[in-house]
C-alpha cells in the first residue's frame, strides 16, 4: 500500500483542520516539522468539512483550505463535503 | 402553478460544469486543427478533451478570492519582516548565501513558468486544460513578483541580489536551471507539461519548497518561509494538474504511454539533476538543518514518488530509468556540488565556506557511507590552507556536460572516486555529458542539444566580455572581464564567506540591535 | 529522429571549430584527484606542442594539489576518450590526433590524493 500525504502551515487557521484531519483518519500520522506539518497515511486521506466546521464554530468552504496547503500527493477528488487522496495501487 | 422552491446554491461540480467546462465551442472560420496548430505534432493522440479532469474543480471566482488572502497574509509578514530588521534575526549570515542562490536561481524561471502556461493554455484544444493552465499562469507570475519583492528587502542589506536578471542569462551557474527551463519551453505543450507539471513541481517543488523552507522558518527567515509557503500552496494545485495530464495523455491512446514514458525519464533525470543545487543548499547553507538532503530525497523521491509510480503502473509506465545510480548518488550529490561552488567561489555572486567542526560531524552522521571517507578530507586540507592564508580558488574553467551544463563533477555510478565521462559524435563534432542520463537525451534530440550556450565555450569564443573591451591587450585578465560582464562586484559578491563584507555588516549590525551603542 | 517540431528543424552547434579564433578544444582530467571538482577546457592552438601543455599550462590549474609536484611523469598513464593512448610530448598537439573538444585524462599510479580519498 501507498502513502498519501497532505502537508499544511501550523497557524490558528489550520490547528482545527489538522485536529479534523486526525480524528477522521486514525490511520494518519502527524509529521511536525518548522512552520509545518506534513500528515502521512497509507492508502487513503479524507478531510471532511463538517469536521472543520464542528471545531470552528462557523461554516467552512474546503477550498479554504487552499490558503494554507503547502502540498500534497495522491489522486485527489474534492466535492462539497469532502476532499480524497488516494492511490489506486 | 408550480411552487417556487427557494434554489440551492450551486454545489462544486455543477458551478465548476458550467463556470469552466461549458465555456469553448469548436471554430467555424478555420479548423481546430490550424486554431491549435501544435496539439498534434508530439504525437499524442487525444479522442475526447471532455474527459478532462481537474479535481479541485476551481472556478476563477474562487481563484482571486483565495489568492487574494495569500497575498494579503504574504505581505503582512513581508512588511513585518522588513519593519522589524527581521534579516539581523536568522541564525548567522552565512544562511543569506542559500536565499542569494534561490532568489537569483529559482525566481527568474517563475516568470518563464508564467509565459509557458500562458503558452500551452493557449495551444490546448480542451477547455478544462486551458483553464487550469490560466491559473497556473496567473500563479507563476504572483511567484515571480512575490520573490522580487522578498529579494529588494535582502538587496538592501546584502551583497550579490542586485541584478538577478543580468546574471540569469549570463552567470555559467545559472545556465543550469536557465537552460531546464529553455528546454521546457521550446518543447511541444504537452512535453511542457510532464516537464514543469510533473517533474519540475511534483519532483523538484516538493524538496525546494517543504524541506528547504521549512528550513528557511528554522533559521528565523520569515521572508523566505512566507514567499516560499505563499508559493508552495498554489504547487498543490499544480502537481495536480500535472498528474492529472499524465493520467490524461494515458487514458486517451495506448499509443501514448511510450511518448510519456520517454518524457518521464527524460524530465525526472533533467530535475533530478537541477536539484543539486538544492542538496547541497540543505546540506552546506542552512546554519541549522532540519533534514540531510539525503533524508528529504528518501521521503519526497523515493516514498511519494514511488507511490506515483505505482499508482501509474497500471497503465504500463515504469518509474523513471537510471534509478539504481540515483539511489547511489543520494550519498554523494550535496558534498561534490558544494566542493564545486567552493573551487569557483572568485565566479559566484554568493560566498562560500568550510564547514564548522559541528556541521562536519553532522554530515558524517547523516552520510556514514561518504562523507568521512571522500569529503571531510578535501574540506579539512581546504580549511588547513585557508587558516594559512592560502584559500583555494580555481581560476581554470571546467569541462561542461552539453545537456544539464553542469560541470563535470558527477562520478561514475558505484564508484564515487571516478569522474562520469560519456560522449557522443554528431555529425563530426563530440559532445560531452556527465552521464548516461544527460547522454541519453542529447542523442535521442541532438539537433537541440548541439545549441546549448555553454558558458564556458562561449567564454572562450569571447562572447562574455562586455563591449569595448579588448582580450589581446597586454596583461588582459580574463576572469576580471567576465565577472564585470555578469555584473559582479570583485571583492564584494564573490570569494569566501570568511572577511566578507556581508559577514562583517551583519555582525556590526546585530551587535547594534542588541546593545545601546 | 533529431527533434520533435512543427516544421523542417536543423540547429547550429554553437561550439564549432571556428568559432574558437584559432584555437581548439581540450579537455584535461586528473584520475584520483577531484578536489579539482571537474575535468578542465582548455583553448590550444592545434599547433601547440603537447609538452608546453604539461610543462606550462597544467601547473597553473593542477599545482595547488600536494601531490602535483611529486609526479613521475615518466610513469603516468593516458587516456583519450577513457582509451589507454600514448602521447608524444615533442609533438605538437595536431600531431598527437587530438582533435576539436577531445578529452584526455591522465592517472598517477601512487597518488591517490588528500589521505588518500582520491581528492
Ligand atoms: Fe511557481
Ligand atoms: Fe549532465
Amino acid at each position: 500500500m501507498s502513502t498519501v500525504f497532505i502537508a499544511l502551515q501550523t497557524n490558528d487557521d489550520t490547528r482545527p483542520i489538522i485536529e479534523s484531519i486526525m480524528a477522521d483518519n486514525p490511520h494518519a500520522r502527524l509529521n511536525e516539522a518548522p512552520a509545518m506539518v506534513k500528515i502521512d497515511a497509507e492508502g487513503k486521506l479524507t478531510v471532511k468539512r463538517e469536521s472543520i466546521e464542528e471545531r470552528l464554530g462557523r461554516e467552512f468552504d474546503l477550498q479554504e483550505l487552499h490558503i494554507n496547503l503547502i502540498s500534497l500527493s495522491g489522486n485527489l477528488d474534492e466535492t462539497d463535503d469532502e476532499l480524497t487522496l488516494s492511490w489506486n495501487s | 402553478m408550480d411552487m417556487q422552491v427557494a434554489k440551492k446554491k450551486l454545489g462544486l461540480k455543477e458551478r465548476y460544469a458550467l463556470m469552466t467546462r461549458d465555456l469553448g465551442w469548436d471554430t467555424t472560420y478555420q479548423p481546430m486543427n490550424k486554431v491549435f496548430p501544435q496539439a498534434e505534432y508530439e504525437g499524442i493522440k487525444i479522442h475526447d478533451w471532455s474527459k478532462w479532469e481537474d479535481p479541485f474543480r476551481l472556478t476563477m471566482d474562487a481563484y482571486w478570492k483565495y489568492q487574494a488572502e495569500k497575498e494579503k497574509k504574504l505581505y503582512a509578514i513581508i512588511d513585518a519582516y522588513a519593519q522589524n530588521n527581521g534579516h539581523l534575526n536568522v541564525t548567522d549570515a552565512r544562511y543569506i548565501n542559500a536565499i542569494k542562490l534561490f532568489l537569483n536561481g529559482i525566481s527568474p524561471l517563475e516568470y518563464m513558468a508564467h509565459r509557458g502556461f500562458a503558452g500551452v493554455g493557449r495551444q490546448f484544444p480542451g477547455v478544462g486544460t486551458r483553464v487550469a493552465c490560466l491559473m497556473q499562469s496567473l500563479d507563476e507570475i504572483r511567484h515571480s513578483q512575490t520573490q522580487i519583492h522578498a529579494m529588494s528587502n535582502y538587496n538592501k542589506y546584502y551583497n550579490g541580489f542586485h541584478d538577478y536578471t543580468t546574471m540569469i542569462q549570463r552567470v555559467w551557474y545559472l545556465s543550469v536551471p536557465r537552460s531546464f527551463f529553455d528546454d521546457a519551453i521550446t518543447a511541444g505543450p504537452f512535453e511542457f507539461m510532464i516537464a514543469i507539471g510533473f517533474s519540475f513541481e511534483y519532483v523538484l517543488t516538493n524538496l525546494l519548497f517543504v524541506p528547504f523552507v521549512s528550513g528557511a522558518a528554522y533559521n528565523g527567515d520569515m521572508g523566505t518561509m512566507t514567499f516560499g509557503f505563499s508559493a508552495q500552496s498554489d504547487e498543490a494545485r499544480h502537481m495536480t494538474l500535472g498528474l492529472e495530464c499524465i493520467k490524461f495523455m494515458l487514458e486517451q491512446d495506448p499509443a501514448n504511454v511510450p511518448i510519456v514514458q520517454r518524457w518521464i525519464d527524460k524530465w525526472a533525470w533533467r530535475g533530478y539533476r537541477v536539484l543539486t543545487l538544492v542538496g547541497m543548499m540543505m546540506d552546506y547553507m542552512l546554519p541549522k538543518r532540519v533534514m540531510s538532503w539525503k533524508e528529504a530525497w528518501e521521503i519526497y523521491f523515493e516514498e511519494n514518488g514511488g507511490a506515483l509510480f505505482n499508482d501509474l503502473a497500471r497503465y504500463g509506465i515504469r518509474p523513471p530509468k537510471f534509478l539504481d545510480q540515483i539511489a547511489f548518488d543520494k550519498d554523494h550529490i550535496s558534498h561534490q556540488a558544494w566542493g564545486t561552488f567552493y573551487n569557483y567561489a572568485a565566479a559566484c555572486n554568493f560566498h562560500s565556506w568550510t564547514p564548522t567542526d559541528d556541521e562536519m560531524d553532522w554530515l558524517s552522521a547523516k552520510y556514514p557511507n561518504s562523507f568521512d571517507k571522500y569529503y571531510r578530507p578535501r574540506l579539512e586540507h581546504w580549511r588547513e590552507e585557508a587558516k594559512k592564508g592560502n584559500r583555494f580558488y580555481n581560476k581554470t574553467l571546467p569541462m561542461l556536460c552539453q545537456t544539464c551544463q553542469i560541470p563535470m563533477i558527477f562520478t561514475e555510478p558505484g564508484d564515487p572516486t571516478k569522474i562520469c565521462y560519456r560522449e557522443s559524435d554528431y555529425k563530426g563534432t563530440k559532445y560531452h555529458f556527465c552521464s548516461d542520463g544527460c547522454k541519453d537525451i542529447f542523442d535521442h534530440e541532438p539537433e537541440k542539444y548541439i545549441q546549448s550556450w555553454l558558458p564556458v565555450h562561449q567564454i572562450y569564443q569571447g562572447n562574455c566580455f562586455n563591449p569595448g573591451v579588448d582580450p589581446t591587450a597586454p596583461g588582459f585578465d580574463a576572469l576580471g572581464a567576465v565577472l564585470d560582464y555578469y555584473n559582479m562586484a570583485v571583492g564584494r559578491d564573490n570569494l569566501d564567506f570568511e572577511g566578507s563584507e556581508d559577514q562583517k555588516n551583519f555582525e556590526a549590525w546585530r551587535g547594534m540591535a542588541t546593545k545601546n551603542i | 529522429m533529431g527533434v520533435a517540431a512543427i516544421k523542417e528543424y536543423v540547429g547550429e552547434n554553437k561550439d564549432r571549430l571556428e568559432n574558437f579564433h584559432g584555437n581548439q578544444l581540450l579537455y584535461v582530467g586528473w584520475e584520483d584527484h577531484l578536489m579539482f571538482c571537474a575535468p578542465f577546457a582548455f583553448p590550444f592552438p592545434p599547433a601547440m606542442r603537447f609538452g608546453d601543455v604539461i610543462e606550462k599550462v597544467l601547473p597553473g590549474a593542477f599545482g595547488y594539489h600536494p601531490d602535483w609536484a611529486k609526479i613521475d611523469w615518466s610513469k603516468v598513464e593516458w587516456f583519450k576518450s577513457g582509451q589507454p593512448w600514448a602521447p608524444n610530448f615533442a609533438k605538437s598537439l595536431a600531431e598527437n590526433g587530438l582533435r576539436h573538444k577531445d578529452v584526455v585524462r591522465f592517472r598517477t599510479p601512487g597518488l591517490t590524493g588528500i589521505k588518500g580519498s582520491c581528492s
